[in-house]
């Protein structure tokens, strides 16, 4: 990793020299071409070591001290992370994230794959639109979907609450922010309406490799829509749809955005009884409004492994699918 | 009984009756039907937003869009919302004009893509065109640390940029992200492409290594590199949690944090807020249109080859 460019730049052994044939003649170039990689990539080296590897080896410290700020600092040992699995906030908070998590993969996803489906054939112009346009909502981020729906969620005059009442005579009055048991559905709504263009870009590229002769082949055999799909479609975007499914659950752990701006009049960003709190909000809470790296850290090495197991599960689980298949 | 209702029931009735006619132009039209009313939910909050941050205070309640035809008038639409939000107001760290947090945006936004931009396409035209000790093991090293979420070293980075003085400074901001290993994998993608020849014919001319990276290669990237640029000024304007946690200066701050600020002080002047909302999304919508064909191209021959 921080080896000096002068040191790779010496590759070639006495043999290599001497022998001088095809591929140790391309060995030898090797040297200039090292040293001008680790020049290309120097900027990338620095800023790694700098801002990845030290709080990495840092975290692991931290996590062990109480911290009062960035510059007192008392050894603990493993209590921060006792604290953290004592509390029944942090799980508040996993079981928050984990609904969150649920609703992106069980909702969101299928919710994606099916609009891919309903624009992936190929005439033209007017299917582009209606990509563009539900992608549109990416462009601006948690942030200000955040601040935009607790608009939008107002009782009585918000626009999401108007439309509910026009469509089902129902939800004109309820206070989804207010009410702790709407709170995460509110949530998830907003979720829906930034985040289903998204993964339908990668579901739409993955509706590619499906083979359009196979399709052919089962409606001439008299096959079902539905019995084509599971036998044609789902093996051919398998791979991709696995990608989707791991990077949005792990996307959905790190949920913080989104919920603290909606919620910030509604419980200072965590909402009623903590109703909205999630477990990158446990950490923001406890190492910059409490002042307590330490935690934080502890928070962000359980965050990791979270992360880490789930990913694992879900790989292993598409491989079984998928082998079954 | 709406109208809302009635437009839906009506639909029905033409699928229904459609598809005793011809089942295959049910499907079509059901597919049709379908996609604009997915459309219409997707552009309703923009177009709400907009018709809100026209609308005077004295009616914003009163319309859910806009005021009818015959009330359509500089009395309930005026530009009222954009003076308030852009007179200088006062904070506990003297005044500040709603101009300032534009500028910080733009400026930090334009000029971490621009960094980033070089950078990573530099450490992929390395990792793509070059053969190093080393440089298998760095691939791996680079995927192993994507693997690790930014959140759960924000702690630690904490102190490390306390520790370095940089709190409070833009430094924080832009350091740390002007090189990541998912851009520098982004363009190492699209430069793979490239063929060896062309790089060897640039030696033979006398180019430098850089000359060759800069002149020759990065022209032939474009559509990559206008798919980078989006997704990294998008992901430099959007971003809250880093200038959150580390910008305390009222006149530095960016648009997300003080949009998030703003939320308490115009609990009862929606207008003014929603105002500031419309401005802050504009620069990202108008920098898609401008890239949005390489974009969805980027994007989607990345995905395919997962």
């Amino acid at each position: 990793m921080s080896q000096a460019p002068s040191e790779i730049a010496i590759v070639p052994t006495p043999q290599l020299a001497a022998t001088g044939v095809g591929p140790h003649r391309r060995r030898l170039q090797m040297g200039g071409e090292g040293v001008a990689g680790y020049l290309f990539l120097s900027p990338y080296l620095l800023v790694t070591a700098m801002f990845f590897l030290v709080p990495l080896a840092w975290a692991s410290v931290l996590a062990f001290y109480q911290t009062n700020g960035p510059s007192s600092r008392v050894f603990v040992g493993w209590s921060n992370f006792k604290f953290v699995l004592g509390d029944t906030d942090f799980y508040v908070a996993v079981r928050n994230t984990a609904v969150f998590a649920a609703a992106s993969v069980l909702i969101q996803l299928p919710l994606s794959l099916g609009l891919a489906m309903l624009l992936s054939s190929k005439d033209g112009r007017a299917k582009n639109l209606f990509r563009l346009i539900i992608f549109l909502p990416n462009l601006v981020g948690q942030v200000f979907v955040g601040v935009l729906f607790s608009i939008l969620f107002t009782p009585t005059y918000g626009l999401f609450n108007r439309l509910l009442q026009a469509l089902t005579g129902w939800g004109l009055d309820q206070r989804w922010l207010d009410n702790p048991s709407l709170v995460m559905p509110a949530v998830i709504i907003a979720s829906l309406w930034l985040y289903v263009g998204f993964n339908m870009v990668y579901f739409l590229a993955a509706l590619q490799n499906v083979d359009q002769s196979l399709v052919e082949a089962c409606r001439m055999d008299g096959a079902s829509p539905l019995r084509t799909f599971w036998t044609v479609t789902v093996p051919a975007i398998i791979p991709v749809a696995t990608f989707v499914v791991v990077t949005s659950t792990i996307g959905s752990l790190q949920l913080f955005e989104l919920p603290y701006t909606l919620l910030q009049e509604h419980g200072g960003g965590y909402g009623p009884k903590n109703s909205g709190l999630t477990i990158v909000g446990y950490l923001y809470q406890y190492a910059f409004r409490n002042g307590d790296l330490g935690t934080g850290a502890a928070v962000g090495w359980l965050l990791t492994l979270l992360i880490l197991i789930v990913s694992v599960v879900q790989i292993r689980a598409s491989n079984l699918f998928g082998s079954t298949k | 009984m709406n109208g809302l209702h009635f437009l839906l029931a009506s639909m029905a009735v033409v699928f229904v009756s459609l598809w005793f006619v011809r089942s295959k132009a049910a499907v079509v039209f059901g597919r049709w039907t379908l996609l604009l009313c997915v459309a219409a939910v997707m552009l309703m909050p923009f177009v709400w937003l907009v018709c809100a941050a026209f609308k005077d205070k004295a009616v914003f309640n009163e319309y859910l869009f806009l005021p009818p035809l015959d009330k359509l008038n500089s009395q309930t639409i005026n530009l009222d919302n954009f003076r308030s939000l852009f007179a200088p107001k006062q904070t506990t760290q003297g005044p500040v004009s709603f101009w300032r947090y534009v500028v910080n945006s733009l400026l930090l936004a334009s000029t971490g893509t621009f960094i980033s931009l070089v950078l990573c396409s530099m450490g992929g035209y390395a990792l793509a065109k070059f053969r190093f000790r080393g440089r298998g093991a760095l691939l791996t090293y680079m995927l192993a640390s994507m693997a690790v979420p930014g959140v759960a070293l924000l702690a630690p980075n904490f102190a490390v940029i306390y520790h370095l003085g940089w709190m409070d400074s833009y430094a924080a901001i832009l350091v740390p992200s002007a090189v990541t290993a998912f851009g520098i994998f982004l363009f190492r993608q699209a430069m793979t492409a490239v063929p060896d020849e062309l790089i060897e014919a640039g030696r033979m001319d006398g180019c430098s290594e850089f000359g060759i990276y800069f002149k020759l290669v990065m022209p032939l990237v474009r559509p990559m590199t206008g798919a980078y640029c989006l997704i990294s000024f998008l992901g430099a304007w959007n971003s809250f949690l880093v200038p959150n946690v580390f910008l305390q200066t009222q006149s530095k701050l960016t648009l997300p944090v003080v949009l998030n600020q703003f939320m308490g002080v115009y609990q009862r002047d929606y207008g003014v807020f929603l105002a500031g909302t419309l401005l802050a999304v504009l620069p990202p919508a108008i920098l898609f249109l401008a890239v949005q064909r390489e974009f969805i191209s980027g994007l989607t021959s990345g995905a395919v080859k997962q």
